[in-house]
């Protein structure tokens, strides 16, 4: 795709706006993903709908004003739906050169930026590579610039508690929220509440915090700013009645594996190995070993699977978890998982690639390799979240089909899902369907391969059950014993018989709807997985500007809703938009026969609502 | 589950035909197992064998308990779940040096190093069988084979020193045809709590035919073969005039002769297999300057690691009480939105 070149001018630029876009950015060390999160909860409460990006680096701690050390945390609220992290910046706060050099595309013309000037020392200049200062040359007139000596101003704010520089100097994020929160009319409360609990034995640096919290706030109040700065009025959402939290997708994801388990009255066997963006799973689930749940970090990738292929055996539900070249690794133990129909859970947080690629960046370049990317026959459920809150419908959904099928099964999520959150109306379990795994008990006329007659499960008997006993294993094995066979005839059918299980399972699924729009008309855009807030967004504006445009989601990949080719054969035109070179246009072009158009995307970075809009329109003509 | 009854061999053998080559080392082993079974007072239900690829991984097939023929190098992974998800179950590890030292290499450390309560018999041929010969990560220097048509040029790796180094609790040896010293060795093996890794000199008929002769081979076998027991001197030789003594200044053993030279059977080293270093010095001996030494090389039990993670996983839900997902859900900063 084009990449947008020449800065957007903004449409609105007073502050008495509907909805905003805010980026916090500095060195991976200057708190921004914390200053990011504070801000969040505030506008959650203020009432504002809304949805965060958390873009650091691979870096851990980058050299100090390195421009491959920048962290970045972008907020997009306001009154009306939100499902992205918005595309231009309204306000860009900057904490050092690096941050301003490599954010400043994103702002629109006329929008603020709020900029440490004590940061924009000469060394800092140069090696973010300025050569002269941004903040005194002129080169900022396009944008509305304030530009303090933050610096100095936490100093003298936290001077009473006796902070050494070092720990001085870190309050000021802090600092620089006070300020952001006057301009967006927030309550300080709960980060005063958070830094409490936080520095609960380290009293001195939280009184230090909220001092400099304080401080940025009255600097703003007490009309320090520059005139023409005032406070931006962000009308409140009117959004569904219900108890809400911020949640980010591995958080749910992680509740929602625990929900499945509960659902099917199973315990969990959760077995992983670390890896960005995968590893908040592990760590979220090891925190709660007080659900039936047993976690395990194993040696490698390999080990994971096999782990949670023992535990599956056993009797226990297997889980494991990574990220694309992890899940590459696991490929052979989850051809065993099909081999030898095992319920098994896989989940793929998907990352920029191939190889390393980008560790920390979002891309959808997995779902070849979900559906394909094993030896042999090896045909597999596999299913995507859309957004946060979805990881947790489609976890249990996961468990439900690995149980129900006696089936490993993929779960595609994404770096972007995983880091990103978003308001979530918080799901009562009571209202979800349970679907209790029976193991087999009854001796009388067992086989091992025995099947569901309406499913073609493969029976589970879990060692431990008296008069059960028999082996499994990767060799084929015989349609009606269970024991090995090398038979030609046995094999042909129990390739078909493995295949048509997988191929099955799309009449126990729901059918495929339509996420907005109408079920025919002159184009539908299709996404899968984390695109899907930049789609609806899209084709929402798109509509209300006249377009016949509808999307259409898919959450089960494979296999398809069993209506999806009549459903997409309803429309003229088809546009497929995805975060890789065009994976799931190919499969459905192959599989439907349909003409079909796509938009790629493979920056790391998820899609703006506005590249989307570009394209509906010029497949629309027009506009 | 049932009463006991009393179990035979039979209950333990399955009906599969077994299809190891005639002559094959892994016969007696199968035997051996099958007849100690229900010498243990085990319940087949509660037993699973795992193995990973190989000759010896088809033992499964055989042992009628539970019984999961999984992929090359990866059984003690799959075991570590198998104990995770249910710590009740009684798990044996089938093996080769091949696939638990070679491809499997890392798991069979961690597993070592983790303590997984399993009985791990690892059947070292010195050989790849089931590929049809090619050497293997513990046949000796110089060994033709297919792959290497003019002799092996790196060097084997000794399996025992291999699971001491990993942090193995019980680390032994023994010899497949040998099934008196085999059976109460697996005894033991299945007493300790935690991994036990047994290595079994295995012979293969096809690839590798008669590399433990020397071992086995009446004739020679006293001077080869140093049966160690705890507290026990390590003395060998057909009348068992030869002896172990310990040069304290080189920090090595060397074979003396009792009665001569003034060597008296104080003068030899006494096994203790809770010693570390005297089981590496143990494990070390090859022929023909030492005899090799067979039996239970080191014994040191440790909590085993699926009991330490129970153990931690009851803690934490006596701390934290019943568990509610609902109330889950709803921790942390919530909102209602009317």
């Amino acid at each position: 795709m084009s990449v947008v070149e020449s800065i957007p001018v903004r449409e609105d630029p007073t502050p008495d706006s509907s909805s905003a876009v805010v980026r916090f950015a500095g060195d991976s060390g200057d708190g921004m993903q914390l200053t990011g999160s504070n801000f969040t909860q505030a506008t959650a409460l203020y009432g504002n709908d809304l949805a965060t990006f958390p873009d650091f680096p691979a870096e851990i701690r980058a050299p100090a004003g390195a421009t491959f050390g920048v962290s970045a945390f972008q907020i997009y609220f306001g009154a009306d739906e939100v499902t992205t992290a918005g595309d231009d910046l309204d306000v860009l706060v900057v904490m050092n050169p690096a941050a301003l050099i490599t954010n400043l595309k994103d702002l629109l013309e006329g929008g603020l930026i709020i900029a440490d000037k004590d940061a924009f020392t000469n060394r800092n200049l140069a090696r973010a590579g300025y050569t002269t200062n941004p903040l005194e040359d002129g080169s900022l007139d396009a944008y509305r610039l304030i530009s303090i000596d933050i610096t100095k101003q936490v100093i003298a704010a936290v001077e009473p508690f006796g902070l050494s520089h070092k720990f001085a100097v870190r309050c000021k994020n802090m600092w620089t929220l006070g300020l952001v929160m006057w301009l967006f009319d927030r309550d300080k409360q709960t980060t005063i509440d958070n830094l409490n609990a936080k520095f609960a034995v380290k009293q001195d640096i939280a009184k230090a915090n909220i001092a400099a919290l304080n401080a940025g706030n009255s600097f703003a109040e007490t009309a320090e700013l520059p005139s023409g700065i005032e406070v931006y009025k962000i009308q409140k959402a009117d959004v569904l009645p219900g108890l809400y939290k911020n949640t980010t997708g591995s958080e749910a994801l992680a509740l929602g594996l625990i929900a499945g388990g509960q659902l099917a009255n199973i315990p969990l066997t959760f077995a992983s190995y670390p890896i960005t963006p995968a590893s908040s799973l592990l760590h979220t689930l090891s925190a709660h070993k007080e659900f039936d749940i047993v976690t395990f970090q194993a040696e490698d990738e390999i080990a994971a699977v096999c782990a949670a292929i023992g535990a599956s055996f056993a009797g226990s539900l297997g889980i494991t978890s990574s990220s694309g070249p992890g899940i590459s690794l696991k490929g052979e133990a989850i051809s065993l998982a099909c081999a030898t129909e095992l319920p098994l859970v896989v989940v793929n947080t998907q990352r920029g690639g191939p190889s390393t690629g980008l560790p920390t960046k979002t891309e959808q370049s997995d779902l070849n390799q979900a559906l394909y990317g094993r030896h042999a026959d090896t045909t597999l459920p596999v299913l995507a979240s859309s957004t946060p809150g979805d990881c947790f419908d489609v976890a249990i959904e996961a468990v439900r089909l690995a149980t129900k099928f006696s089936t490993p099964v993929l779960l595609l999520s994404d770096g972007y899902l995983a880091n990103a959150s978003g308001p979530w109306i918080i799901p009562d379990l009571n209202d979800y369907q349970d679907f209790h795994v029976v193991h087999e008990t009854n001796p009388e006329g067992f086989s091992p391969a025995n099947r569901d007659e309406d499913t073609l499960a493969r029976v589970w008997a879990k060692p431990g059950t008296p008069g059960l006993e028999h082996r499994i294993g990767g060799i084929e094995k015989d349609f009606e014993t269970g024991d090995i066979s090398y038979d030609s005839d046995n094999h042909q059918k129990m390739t078909a018989i493995r295949k048509a299980k997988i191929d099955g399972i799309d009449r126990f699924i729901p059918e495929q709807a339509v996420s907005l729009g109408s079920t025919q008309g002159e184009l539908v855009v299709v996404g899968w997985g984390s695109t899907f807030g930049a789609i609806h967004q899209a084709v929402k504006q798109c509509r209300a500007s006249g377009s016949d445009v509808s999307h259409i989601h898919i959450r089960y990949l494979l296999p398809f809703p069993a209506n999806l080719g009549e459903l997409l054969k309803g429309y003229e035109k088809v546009l497929v938009t995805e975060m890789n070179t065009g994976q799931l246009v190919e499969v459905l072009k192959s599989k439907f026969l349909i003409e079909m158009q796509q938009l790629n995307k493979t920056s790391g970075q998820p899609f703006k609502i506005r590249e989307i809009v570009d394209a509906i329109h010029s497949l629309l003509g027009g506009d | 589950m049932n009463a006991p009854e009393k179990l035979t061999l039979k209950d333990f053998a399955t009906d599969q035909e077994v299809r190891w080559c005639p002559g094959c080392g892994d016969y007696a082993i199968l035997k051996c197992v099958q007849r100690l079974m229900p010498e243990l007072g085990v319940t087949r239900e509660n037993t699973v064998f795992v193995s990973g690829i190989g000759c010896s991984s088809r033992f499964p097939y055989y042992m009628n308990t539970y019984g999961f023929h999984t992929i090359h190098g990866r059984a003690p992974a799959i075991a570590t779940g198998v104990k995770l998800a249910n710590p009740e179950l009684d798990v044996w590890l089938v093996t080769g040096d091949g696939d638990g030292l070679s491809i499997g290499g890392n798991h069979m450390l961690h597993v070592l190093r983790r303590n997984v309560d399993l009985q791990i018999l690892l059947f070292n041929n010195e050989i790849y069988g089931l590929t049809k010969g090619q050497y293997s990560p513990t046949s000796q220097l110089g060994t033709r084979s297919p792959s290497t048509p003019d002799g092996s040029v790196d060097m084997p790796l000794n399996p025992c020193l291999f699971a001491l180094g990993a942090g193995a609790r019980f680390v032994a040896r023994t010899i497949d045809t040998d099934t008196k010293h085999m059976t109460p060795l697996l005894r033991r093996a299945h007493e300790h709590k935690g991994a036990s890794f047994i290595e079994i000199y295995q012979n293969c008929p096809v690839y590798n035919d008669g590399i433990f002769d020397y071992v086995k081979d009446k004739k020679t076998a006293a001077e080869t073969r140093l049966v160690v027991e705890h507290g026990k001197p390590l003395l060998f030789g057909a009348d068992r005039q030869k002896g172990l003594r310990l040069n304290a200044r080189t920090l090595s053993f060397e074979v003396v002769t009792l009665g001569e030279d003034g060597v008296t059977e104080n003068d030899i080293m006494v096994h203790d297999e809770t010693s570390k270093p005297l089981a590496q010095m143990l494990a070390e001996l090859k022929t023909p300057d030492f005899p090799e030494a067979i039996g239970v090389l080191f014994c040191r039990p440790e909590q085993s690691y699926v009991d330490s993670v129970y153990q931690q996983i009851s803690t934490v839900r006596a701390k934290k009480g019943i568990a509610d997902l609902n109330l889950l859900l709803r921790e942390g900063h919530t909102w209602q939105v009317e």
